[in-house]
């Protein structure tokens, strides 16, 4: 088994591959040095998987390049793969999420950017297409910008459904489509938003990550600014899944790739305490849909551990047993082959990983 | 006349490899990189986003003088003119 794992961080994309059911791997890189990788996607609707990647240069703009050699060449078009229409006196800040689209077309990806747009594309990922609809949401003059920007960093297109799909936003919140991205409707009910007066708005929460279920496509997973949730109707109202967790607080949720009701959270311990709860480095886990949580830290550092875990630096694989993976802002990656139960560490020293992806390939 | 445009080294790659690129437009720097956009777009873009404003960490020097203190866009650029793009100090 070949498992390729992207580390996109601060300063490039990194390549970690293990050729031995994922007990050694190999690192390479930095592809696209000095730029900021915030989204990777592997698209593993093709013969080759392509890789996908959100690269932005603070000098040079932001670009979506793709490779169809597992990384060792890249390839970008001449003109931007991902552009504001110049009526919308608009220009791309960065790409933060690239997804696929499972039920429609094979060629569709999608990209979630900053400012907070939705673009799609249906050459695989060359070129993309600002979805009006949603640019044109009568709520958008009212989504603000939190701490990183004002950005679609989800995307989650239905697996079975090409017209259902649920992207988030910090901060706006969850919106979703029926219609195949026609229209969209605020989904925020119950998500609290604690830094608004109205604590219970429409919209305008800032949730930082939502992972689908792998066997009720209707149950979805948020973790919020404060707040951890579940929903069981595709997003539209949520109830807290927090309790037994350590704090409520984080930016990553990672549901299982296969088993239902399985999803993975780091928690941090606060807005104003961006840290693992008592410093210990530790991934929850639960195996009833938030019910109740699990603490998991075999072969994690067991020193004082400072780093957070960005919305995108958690993931797992599709292999069998699932492999889990989490990147820190220290630069430091850990991976499970067992699901959770037990870490050891992929790489240090790198820079702030922003995203991880993973698949067999 | 043609205006000169030198091409920092980590740009070079977009463009065959060469120091240096012969336009020929004048008038503005607008018009100047807009005929450099359709020669060469993927340096363009480099340079210049999506609504034609030179990127915040992009200087473009005419005849050694920086654009933005001169126009902007909107700087004057003779036929024979010298246009330096340099990366500016920026990241960390």
């Amino acid at each position: 088994m070949t498992v390729l794992l992207a580390l996109g961080t601060a300063k490039g994309l990194f390549l970690a591959r293990s050729d031995d059911d994922r007990k050694s791997w190999d690192v390479s890189g930095p592809h696209f040095p000095m730029t900021g990788v915030y989204g990777v996607c592997i698209d593993k609707r093709r013969a080759v998987p392509r890789l996908l990647a959100g690269v932005t240069s603070s000098h040079f703009g932001p670009s979506v390049a793709y490779s169809d050699d597992l990384g060792a060449t890249w390839q970008e078009p001449d003109h931007p793969p991902v552009a504001f229409p110049q009526d919308t006196g608009t220009a791309l800040e960065r790409v933060w999420q690239l997804a696929t689209d499972p039920a429609g077309n094979p060629d569709r990806v999608y990209a979630g950017t900053q400012p907070s747009a939705l673009f799609v594309s249906d050459d695989g990922g060359v070129t993309f297409e600002l979805v009006r609809s949603l640019w044109d949401h009568p709520h958008r003059p009212q989504w603000a910008a939190g701490f990183g920007g004002q950005a679609i960093h989800t995307i989650l297109p239905h697996p079975d459904d090409p017209s259902s799909l649920v992207v988030a936003m910090s901060t706006g919140g969850v919106y979703h489509s029926a219609d195949g991205g026609a229209s969209w409707k605020p989904g925020n009910s119950g998500i609290q938003a604690t830094f608004m007066p109205d604590r219970f708005p429409e919209f305008g929460q800032c949730v930082h990550k939502v992972s689908r279920d792998a066997g009720d496509p209707d149950r979805l997973y948020a973790q919020n600014h404060h707040g951890v949730y579940r929903s069981d109707d595709g997003g539209v109202r949520w109830e807290s899944i927090a309790e037994g967790l350590p704090s409520d607080f984080g930016f990553t949720i990672v549901a299982h790739p296969r088993r239902p009701d399985v999803v993975y959270n780091f928690p941090l311990a606060a807005d104003a305490m961006r840290f693992p709860p008592d410093a210990r480095c530790r991934v929850y886990r639960s195996q009833d849909a938030g019910k109740s949580w699990e603490a998991l830290s075999d072969g994690l550092p067991a020193e004082p551990f400072y780093p957070a875990v960005l919305r995108d630096a958690m993931c797992a694989d599709d292999a069998d047993p699932a492999g889990v993976y989490f990147g820190t802002r220290s630069g430091e990656v850990y991976a499970s082959r067992d699901e959770g139960d037990s870490w050891s560490q992929v790489a240090t020293h790198l820079p702030d990983v922003l995203c991880v992806r993973a698949a067999e390939v | 006349m043609a205006v000169t445009v030198l091409v920092p080294s980590t740009l070079r790659g977009e463009v065959g490899g060469v120091k240096s690129l012969s336009v020929d437009a004048s008038g503005t720097l607008g018009i100047v990189l807009d005929e450099l956009g359709r020669q060469w777009p993927r340096l363009e873009r480099r340079v210049r986003d999506e609504r034609g404003a030179l990127r915040r960490y992009m200087n473009v020097y005419i005849d050694g003088v920086d654009c933005r203190s001169i126009g902007g866009s909107d700087a004057p650029v003779p036929g024979d003119a010298e246009l330096h793009l340099l990366p500016s100090v920026a990241g960390g």
